[in-house]
């Protein structure tokens, strides 16, 4: 199952116009949410896992390279093999994985 | 304009979102058995919810005009505990025979364990031995790839014909394997977990028409009853046909589920 190429209806030109100004805010959002990160107090040495995903999946955005939803989809999933035994005790979701668990294989 | 939602909660919604449901142009639902937001304490709070599903909703459903389907299952949120849900899943052979039932669902994974996949592959043989439809959820976030995979190699190690197995709640990193394994898809849109109509707008033309559906999983959580009209504009402001539009939210819904012959439209 491949993508097929130019299968959206409209020209560049009319995405733009119908999504600029939506994505232009949600872009927007995504800078203040980074500096909101600045301005606060580190409570740990390191960088929160979540917080490098989201830098590396930054870096698929700009990268030129199409499918970029599906590849930062794979970035923040989890790729190990192995099948704990039962849930008990276990977190909810995150959302992300450690960059070097193998999520961004 | 008419529209199928095929995978809504409505046990958590209000009579006012059937209204405006009805008013939408939903003509029919199908609701599978799902997590309450709360892990039920015996056996029998499933008897009751099973009870719900197959006699109180369609009557509520009925007051707009709507039509009420249902899946059943123990939730894979609640199966981890092999021998509770042993105990649940004895009550669903029993319900099967209700009118509104239309198969197994949604079953699948939550956590990606193996007292989950102990249950998946018990509810899954369930389907096999009384010859029902299935519909799959898949987990959320970061665990949905692999809960998909491991799903989807359960699933074939049945001889249940794929074409008779929808495996819900496919993003872009899962569509095509799904596809590709002879399955039928589900989208669904949901604000913070899921897809926007945009997406599965993308997906559908990056993907095709062809086994795919969207629904709205609305429920108690931030979700939207309306999603699916919503990616009908969406499809249509893009310049998207209005044969398209109705091949993904009406015309493959009727084909998927009316593989059980409990499924006909009174409003054709």
């Amino acid at each position: 199952m491949a993508e097929t190429g130019f299968s959206c209806p409209q020209t560049r030109e009319q995405v733009i116009n119908m999504y600029f100004l939506e994505h232009r805010a949600k872009l927007l959002d995504v800078a203040a949410f980074l500096d909101r990160l600045d301005r606060a107090r580190p409570t740990a040495s390191n960088v929160d896992f979540r917080e490098a995903a989201l830098n590396e999946a930054v870096r698929i955005l700009v990268d030129g390279q199409p499918q970029r939803a599906k590849r930062i989809l794979a970035l923040l999933s989890d790729s190990t093999t192995e099948i704990p035994q039962s849930a008990h005790g276990m977190k909810g979701a995150s959302g992300a994985v450690r960059v070097n668990s193998g999520g961004a294989s | 304009m008419k529209y199928i939602d095929p995978h809504v909660h409505m046990v958590s919604r209000t009579t006012d979102d059937y209204q405006r449901m009805a008013l939408a142009g939903c003509i029919a639902i199908t609701e599978p058995a799902f997590w309450a937001g709360f892990d039920r304490s015996s056996a029998q709070g499933f008897f009751d919810y099973y009870r719900q599903l197959t006699e109180y909703e369609p009557r509520r459903a009925a007051l707009f005009g709507i039509q009420h389907f249902t899946w059943l299952c123990i939730n894979p949120k609640e199966a981890d505990d092999p021998g509770f849900a042993r105990e649940v899943i004895a009550l669903i052979p029993d319900f099967l025979k209700c009118d509104n039932v239309l198969g197994i669902g949604e079953i699948g994974l939550n956590k990606n364990t193996k007292n989950e996949k102990i249950i998946l592959e018990e509810q899954i043989a369930l389907a096999e031995k009384h010859n029902q439809l299935i519909l799959v959820h898949t987990p959320h976030l970061e665990d949905k790839r692999k809960g998909t995979r491991l799903i989807m190699d359960a699933l074939s190690a049945s001889q249940i014909d794929p074409g008779r197995i929808l495996i819900d709640h496919v993003e872009e990193h899962t569509v095509a394997e799904v596809l590709d394994r002879g399955f039928w898809a589900g989208m669904t849109l949901y604000p913070d977990t899921k897809m926007t109509p945009q997406r599965a707008t993308d997906v559908i033309e990056m993907y095709g028409s062809e086994r795919i559906w969207m629904n709205s999983a609305g429920d108690w959580g931030c979700s939207d009853p309306l999603a699916v009209p919503k990616a009908r504009i969406e499809m249509s402001r893009r310049g998207h046909q209005m044969s398209l539009i109705d091949k993904v939210t009406l015309d493959n819904p009727r084909t998927f589920l009316s593989q059980s012959e409990k499924f006909v439209l009174k409003a054709e």
